[in-house]
């Protein structure tokens, strides 16, 4: 994600500024919801949002309309969120473990590159193309990648695996014939406790050489 | 009278999880996962402080902040804090935001106290008592035999002090719970390793009967032995559920997850050992102690593996400042592992032996550990090794070993198995899987009875309504539910041939199954489809719940392990290049998840050997890494080539695994730095700064 940063010295913070590279996406997607009905004028570069407002995101190819705040993260959004109706979006494939960016079990693509969605603030993925791991594939049709790890029992209590999933799918969709080495870097940014990281590189490795991963 | 297949047909092969395209999908529900109709979210407020007393508590701000609909406390001005993160306050609300917004309104002082924060100024005469008991608990003199006799007849003595860092578990799924009251009946979505001691728990403490109460845990995310029992979280759940009369989830932030919920003690070991002429160990002597938190248990056992004729060891319990341990994955083991096999180290080089062949003068000779140790030396590349301190070199290699063993016996169980008349197999156990392939060990037992494929059994499990089935501790739980569903599945397979007999014309002695049919014994032709013969059961088909045959079960493995590394003496950084473990757990049921049962155990043990370290403020006891980029575990870059070499023993029946493959791992790492160094690093973990300080170069 290399959205530009709005200028400082505004006196913004995470809980009240929308960055201002979204700033199309973010006033044709947004429904006036509580206070975002009455938005603060906006700056030249930033309109100030805070509250509640509707967005509307495109999450494995559907669009999505949830209500979030500013500071929402897309992960909180996907997991917790609920749409204006009040039903639960409930994509809780993505993990909250550490809610800081170092375990990589919140992995999403984004626009098919993978991010910690505990890591990006919902109205940031406005206008880009979100993966979670249940868009990826479901159970009776997986893909290649999570076949891989079905078959190499690459998973124990499975808390980190959507994780590693996405990150691999989204490693073989960059790279898709990549060294040993580099599949031990491309998921170097996701942790498992159970140890089954032998196997998750074995699976990785076969979806990379039965040159389906992608 | 049950027992196990002569000819194994399923039992021993490899066999993919039955929840894996659930778990890989992200469609496995956990705890932390439920989404009910009108549930709450809950913050909670943890002591920042390592020792304080409340001065003040005032939580009417917090209550009226938008969203919020209960608030629980656990005491105000007077209670005593004493360990960082401990729960003062939790606030349900209608978003985790709006909760954790209203847990920064809450109106609280503090005086802080002095903390005590390392085992040696918890012990010093001074130091301020935390418990009316007192800081230190001197648990005496367990011992056998002439120990100054011993250390007398010694062609050796070595002297030396180790020492464990503490641990924390860092389950990715944190503690925690959903509670949902429906009048007086209560479901609880837990992360457990025991449903009906959940079950349990509730019932006493909010004294509802137990027909009233479900546990629910289809999938949990990692307890490594912190989740017992009914938690602290689960309770602090229901009763804001029962206050606020909505569901309510309440599942630990990741700081409070690392600073309360559980660590394996730290253990500190002054050893003296000798040996004969021979080899033989004489005497052992070891003055120990370690630190549990603020519970203080820190148990670990010494001597550890070998047999000593003459030993001596004085214990103390110790307490600080710090969260209670828990059990850890082989609770107690890799701590008495590392403090014993670095002994044996010293031991042999004060000797001239080579480390591996001490170890095997002291390991009975008939025993599976020799047969473990000659093939492990040969896999790792035993006979490359240079003697230990002969390297000069910047970048130097060494290789170490250590034996591992478990008793595993399995806890009781029983099971509910039925047959429709579709041919549906369906069993139902009141255990859980821990991500261990509970679910799918059950499969293959199921299936292996009645000639059926593992994927086409329907296994339920997770529920505390189910037939009930002990706790997931101490590697009981597949030598509980494996010889329980196979004990069950026999006599409802007797049940069916007893219905058959008739149609097959011959005695229900006589009939058998095989791969998708039911036969007469030598007469292949005499035979009916599996579905044809469940067709013949009617609307009710057949069931029956039953206890395991303990028969079916068995106790006591061996194992070892070997390891490769590469030490950087400039850096002080030790990488892993190979491991070898060799294990046996009796009658394998799954050999697919019994070996990632060892990888993990070999993982989680490379983590303690070089990275992992609970690191508390010299002053405050806060912890500085209650988080996952600075408490250390280990990643996909650190991996070395790991072999599992299981060895089926089906003679032995079957035998719990979880915990012995974790035991030798670190104490292998630390073995093979001592042969490329020369030196003993004393202290876990095998930092660049400790192995440089063991160097002298710091």
């Amino acid at each position: 994600m290399d959205g530009s940063e709005p200028g400082d010295g505004q006196g913004f913070s995470r809980r009240d500024f929308l960055r201002g590279a979204a700033t199309g996406a973010v006033v044709s997607s947004l429904v006036g919801q509580a206070s975002a009905a009455d938005p603060p004028a906006p700056s030249a570069s930033a309109p100030i949002v805070s509250g509640a407002v509707t967005a509307q995101l495109m999450v494995n190819g559907h669009r999505l309309q949830v209500v979030v705040e500013p500071r929402t993260t897309l992960l909180d959004a996907l997991r917790d969120g609920k749409a204006p109706d009040g039903k639960p979006i409930d994509l809780t494939g993505a993990k909250r473990v550490c809610d800081r960016g170092a375990c990589g079990s919140c992995t999403v693509l984004f626009d098919g590159k993978p991010v910690y969605a505990c890591s990006v603030l919902a109205l940031d993925a406005l206008g880009h193309a979100i993966t979670t791991v249940e868009g990826l594939g479901d159970v009776d049709r997986l893909h290649p990648v999570q076949e891989a790890f079905v078959q190499h029992d690459a998973l124990m209590c499975g808390f980190c695996t959507p994780g590693f999933v996405v990150a691999a799918a989204g490693l073989l969709k960059a790279n898709p014939h990549p060294s040993p080495e580099e599949i031990r870097r491309g998921l170097g940014g996701n942790l498992c406790r159970c140890g089954t990281y032998s196997r998750i590189l074995e699976a990785v490795a076969e979806a990379a050489r039965t040159g389906k991963g992608a | 009278m049950p027992s196990w297949p002569k000819e194994r047909r399923l039992l021993g092969t490899r066999v993919t999880r039955l929840e894996a395209p659930l778990k890989v999908a992200g469609r496995a529900k956990y705890a932390y996962d439920q989404n009910l109709p009108g549930m709450l979210q809950t913050a909670v407020l943890g002591s920042p402080h390592g020792r304080a007393r409340i001065t003040r508590l005032d939580l009417e701000a917090a209550r009226r902040m938008p969203g919020v609909k209960a608030v629980w406390t656990g005491g105000g001005p007077g209670r005593e804090l004493r360990h960082h993160g401990e729960m003062i306050a939790a606030i349900a609300a209608e978003t985790l935001d709006q909760a954790r917004d209203a847990v920064r309104k809450i109106d609280i002082a503090y005086e802080v106290l002095p903390a005590v924060v390392t085992e040696e100024d918890s012990m010093a005469p001074n130091a301020p008592q935390l418990v009316r008991e007192g800081n230190v608990n001197v648990r005496n003199n367990e011992g056998r035999g002439d120990v100054p006799q011993g250390f007398a007849a010694a062609k050796a003595v070595f002297e030396g002090t180790f020492r464990c860092r503490v641990v924390t578990h860092c389950c990715l799924e944190p503690h925690g719970a959903v509670a949902q009251w429906d009048g007086d009946r209560i479901t609880v979505w837990a992360t457990t390793q025991g449903i009906h001691d959940v079950k349990d728990g509730i019932a006493n403490v909010f004294k509802v009967s137990p027909a009233n109460i479900e546990v629910i845990c289809e999938h949990m995310g990692g307890g490594f032995g912190s989740k017992f029992g009914l938690e602290h979280e689960a309770v602090v759940a229901a009763s804001l559920a029962r206050d606020a009369g909505r569901p309510v989830k309440l599942m630990l932030e990741r700081e409070n997850e690392q600073t309360t919920a559980g660590c394996r003690p730290s253990a500190v070991a002054t050893i003296k050992i000798a040996a004969d002429e021979s080899g033989r160990l004489t005497a052992f002597d070891a003055t120990t102690y370690g630190t549990g938190g603020i519970g203080g248990g820190a148990g670990f056992g010494l001597p550890f593996m070998y047999r000593v004729p003459a030993f001596g060891r004085k214990h103390s319990d110790v307490r600080i400042n710090a969260g209670s341990a828990r059990a850890m994955r082989a609770p107690g083991h890799p701590e008495s592992s590392f403090l014993m096999e670095s002994a044996m180290e010293g031991l042999a080089v004060k000797l001239g032996l080579d480390p591996l062949d001490l170890r095997r003068r002291n390991l009975p000779a008939d025993s599976l550990w020799q047969k473990q140790l000659t093939l492990g030396a040969e896999r790792i590349g035993w006979p490359e090794r240079l003697p230990t301190g002969s390297q000069t070199g910047r970048l130097r290699v060494g290789y170490g070993c250590a034996v591992t063993g478990w008793w595993g016996g399995g806890h009781d169980s029983n099971a509910r198995v039925a047959i429709h008349n579709d041919g549906q197999v369906e069993v139902w156990c009141g255990t859980q899987d821990l991500g261990t392939g509970t679910r799918t060990a059950l499969a293959v037992v199921a299936a292996e009875t009645f000639g059926l494929q593992p994927h086409d059994v329907l296994i339920h499990v997770g529920r505390a309504s189910y037939p009930p089935s002990g706790s997931s501790g101490g590697s009981s739980t597949i030598g509980g539910v494996a010889p329980a569903v196979r004990t069950v599945s026999e006599t409802v397979l007797g049940q069916l041939f007893e219905r058959l007999a008739p149609a097959l014309d011959a005695a229900p002695a006589d009939l058998e199954v095989a791969p998708g049919v039911v036969r007469v014994k030598g007469k292949p032709d005499q035979s009916l489809s599996w579905k044809d013969a469940c067709a013949r059961l009617g609307a009710q088909g057949l069931s029956a719940e039953g206890a395991k045959d303990k028969s079916l079960a068995g106790g006591g493995c061996n194992g070892a392990q070997f390891a490769k590394v590469e030490v950087d003496v400039e850096t002080g950084i030790v990488r892993v290049r190979k491991m070898v473990a060799l294990q046996d757990c009796g009658l394998i049921v799954n050999l697919l998840t019994a070996e990632s049962q060892v990888y993990g155990g070999v993982v989680l043990g490379i983590g303690y050997a070089l990275y992992e370290e609970r690191v508390l403020d010299r002053d405050s006891g806060r912890m500085l890494n209650p988080n996952l980029e600075f408490y250390k575990l280990a990643g996909p870059g650190d991996m070395p080539e790991i072999e599992v070499i299981m060895q089926d023993l089906p003679e032995r029946q079957v035998i719990g695994l979880g915990e012995p493959p974790t035991i030798p791992t670190a104490s292998a790492i630390a073995g093979a730095v001592h042969n490329a160094l020369g030196v003993l690093v004393p202290s876990l973990p095998l930092t660049p700064a400790n192995v440089l300080a063991a160097l002298g170069e710091v």
